[in-house]
């Protein structure tokens, strides 16, 4: 499979660079943001395929940034990342659209089996808008 | 739930003790004295009054009673005298001089008024009796310096005081003057002392009412029934009377020296000469009313006694009851406090857990890390790459470990969110299933569910009913772990009311835990496993949302949990089809 991009999103850089590093080692082209904010403005230059979320940050929370996310570029796939399990946010989470959820600390192979899925659903996505579009045209 | 004890508690306890009984003790004197007071002052007016109503009742049949002997008794001595002056005018002085012919009137008179005259006899100017018809030898008996021929000489007729006499027995005289040839004379009658006593002895009333009468220098005039002391008061008294009106009788109390109380008739009579004196204890005059003042007493001793014991018991029962509520209430805040505590330990812990989440998620990071590193191939040939690796793991495996731990804790402590939303139950249901879908099929549990899609839009707080289900599909998950099973979940609507029903068929509650499992802190789990909380929790929340939930539940059968919830209260305003909005 391709290699694809991946934007972690996580006020706890001492965790953001240790994954980043992780994901890297395992050809995910991964990069790391510290709060949501800079999310936001990072995908605005940079767009990416899967946005994995802590859901408990400084400054914007995990839900309003999702929600943000998926009004500028619908097609990103969002990963929340929860602390515990909190099944409100969780239900809210996957209402408003995030692909699933994971709870800290994950299994590395786990995240990287959800981010693959993820992955696919997008570009099966994107592969059907492109065929409606060609259609169209 | 027995109450801890401790030396301070039990000061407390101590200091309750002491409240209680004040408060027993203030109720029962309110009690006393709200029922005494009235009890008391009525059975006073009431007996004051009857006392009243009676002593004059008794007083007027005295007084009539005393009137009409009197008026007898001077009847009685008009009629003797009308005999005597009818036997005077009739007869001549000649004719009853002869003694065989006063005998004769003698005789005629006992048979037509009875033996009151003993005897008769005439007697000339100077006293010397000239004829004498009676038991007695008194032929010729000289009265000429008696007191009472010098009263009879000087009127028209006379009645004697009682006296003894020639014959020396007691006896009275009723004498009529008469003249013949310019020489008065006097016809004499002896009236039976006797028999003019018993007149007046039948006055008797009670057992110690009698009469007797008494003339103007105190000499008693007939026998009493019981000793008089003629010369001492009140009789004195009585005597000194200026007024001796006829018709009047007067009546008057007075205690003698042994400090018995009487109560004393008078009327005077034989034209104020003599004195008519009825005399009867108090005590036994008025002794109807003595008898109705004990009965009333004992009545009214009882009626208090009643209202003692009532009082008491009535009293020692509400303060006990006061005292038990109370006791709840004590422990109700205990537990109260302690749910607080707990909740804050809750809090306390979810912030250490989540603190300690990061650094955790950090350090199974950092270890992840470097194993990535052990893959490259300058390590390949360490000879400690093996420990290495089993470190790492380890570290991985512990680092899972506190996330279980922390997972726990924040769980636990989370808080529900209590805004009321309008939500259809069945997706609700629905949404809450899907989550639990993973751990059901892990644990082999088939859910299968009968929702009734017609159900109105409620309005409820949705986390709190998520909690409530979710809480109720845990546990039959839980109890179904070992064995699998099938699970059930059900909605309808019955008579108005919203029915929801989560049964499973797994080893059941033994009958003796089914009715504590909604109390606060029992388990059945193993330590650490349960906190005890969740069906208490559901059990609140559901009260709180103004239903009902209820447990049916056979050993090897299943356990069936029913949420029963008016739909008038929770039904969504506007939805009445289940179209909601």
């Amino acid at each position: 499979m391709d290699s694809f991009k991946v934007l972690f999103v996580d006020d706890e850089t001492e965790f953001l660079d240790t994954l980043v590093k992780r994901m890297k080692r395992r050809d995910v082209l991964a990069s790391g943001v510290g709060s949501g904010e800079e999310a936001i403005r990072f995908l605005e230059t940079s767009p990416v395929d899967v946005v994995v979320l802590d859901v408990k940050m400084p400054g914007m929370d995990g839900i309003q940034v999702l929600r943000e996310i998926k009004r500028r570029h619908p097609l990103t796939e969002v990963i929340m990342l929860t602390g515990h399990a909190n099944v409100e946010v969780a239900i809210q989470g996957m209402e408003l659209g995030a692909f699933d959820y994971l709870m800290k600390p994950m299994d590395i192979d786990e995240l990287i089996y959800k981010l693959q899925d993820a992955c696919k659903k997008k570009f099966v996505h994107e592969e059907k808008i492109r065929k409606m579009t060609h259609g169209g045209a | 739930m027995p109450l801890r004890e401790n030396p301070n508690q039990r000061g407390q306890n101590d200091e309750g003790q002491r409240y209680y009984r004040t408060l027993t003790r203030n109720m029962v004197l309110t009690i006393i004295l709200v029922s005494f007071i009235p009890y008391v002052i009525v059975t006073a007016i009431l007996l004051y009054q009857f006392h009243a109503s009676h002593r004059e009742k008794v007083i007027a049949h005295l007084e009539g009673l005393v009137k009409k002997h009197k008026q007898n008794i001077d009847a009685f001595l008009k009629e003797k005298l009308g005999n005597l002056s009818s036997l005077a005018k009739t007869f001549s002085y000649e004719e009853l001089s002869n003694e065989e012919f006063l005998k004769n009137r003698l005789e005629m008179l006992q048979q037509a008024y009875g033996p009151f005259f003993v005897d008769l006899g005439v007697i000339n100017a100077r006293g010397i009796q000239i004829s004498y018809a009676g038991p007695f030898q008194l032929v010729k008996a000289s009265y000429g310096d008696s007191g009472w021929f010098k009263s009879a000489m000087k009127r028209e007729y006379y009645i004697s005081d009682v006296f003894s006499g020639l014959r020396g027995l007691p006896h009275f005289i009723i004498a009529v003057r008469e003249n013949w040839l310019g020489d008065p004379w006097i016809l004499r009658g002896t009236i039976d002392f006797v028999a003019f006593n018993n007149l007046v002895e039948q006055i008797r009333i009670g057992q110690t009412g009698f009469a007797f009468i008494l003339n103007r220098d105190g000499e008693l005039q007939t026998k009493p029934s019981y000793p008089v002391r003629a010369d001492h008061e009140p009789y004195a008294a009585i005597l000194k009377r200026e007024k001796r009106a006829e018709d009047q009788v007067s009546t008057f109390e007075w205690t003698d020296e042994s400090g018995v109380k009487s109560i004393y008739v008078t009327a005077f009579l034989k034209g104020g000469d003599w004195v008519l004196v009825f005399q009867q204890k108090v005590s036994d005059a008025f002794s109807d009313f003595e008898r109705a003042l004990r009965v009333t007493m004992v009545v009214l001793a009882l009626g208090l006694l009643a209202i003692l014991t009532t009082a008491f018991l009535l009293s020692r029962r509400m303060v006990g009851r006061i005292a038990n509520a109370d006791r709840e209430k004590h422990m109700m805040n205990e537990q109260v406090v302690e749910t607080g505590k707990l909740a804050s330990v809750g809090e306390l812990a979810a912030g250490i857990a989540h603190e300690i989440n990061n650094p955790v998620a950090i350090m199974v990071e950092e270890a992840g890390w470097i194993e990535d590193l052990l893959e490259d191939d300058d390590f390949k040939d360490g000879a400690n790459l093996k420990e290495f690796r089993r470190a790492l793991a380890q570290i991985r495996t512990q680092g899972k470990r506190c996330k279980e731990i922390t997972h726990k804790l924040l769980s636990f402590a989370r808080k529900t969110d209590e805004r009321v939303l309008e939500f259809d139950i069945g997706e609700v249901i629905q949404d809450i299933v899907a989550l639990s879908g993973q751990r059901a099929k892990y644990s082999n549990v088939a859910v299968k569910l009968n929702l009734d899609n017609a159900l109105p839009k409620v309005r409820l707080s949705q986390a709190e009913l998520q909690q409530v289900l979710l809480n109720l599909i845990n546990n039959a998950l839980d109890a179904m772990e070992k064995q699998g099973g099938s699970l059930e979940i059900n909605s309808r609507e019955e008579d108005g009311i919203l029915v929801i029903e989560v049964a499973d068929n797994g080893p059941g509650i033994p009958a003796a835990n089914l009715g504590r499992i909604f109390d606060p802190f029992f388990t059945t789990k193993p330590v650490g496993k349960g906190t005890g909380l969740g069906l208490s929790i559901c059990y609140g929340i559901v009260k709180k949302l103004g239903g009902e939930i209820e447990v049916a539940s056979t050993v090897g059968v299943g356990t069936t949990f029913r949420i029963k919830m008016p739909l008038e209260k929770i039904k969504a305003k506007g939805s009445e089809n289940g179209k909601g909005e």
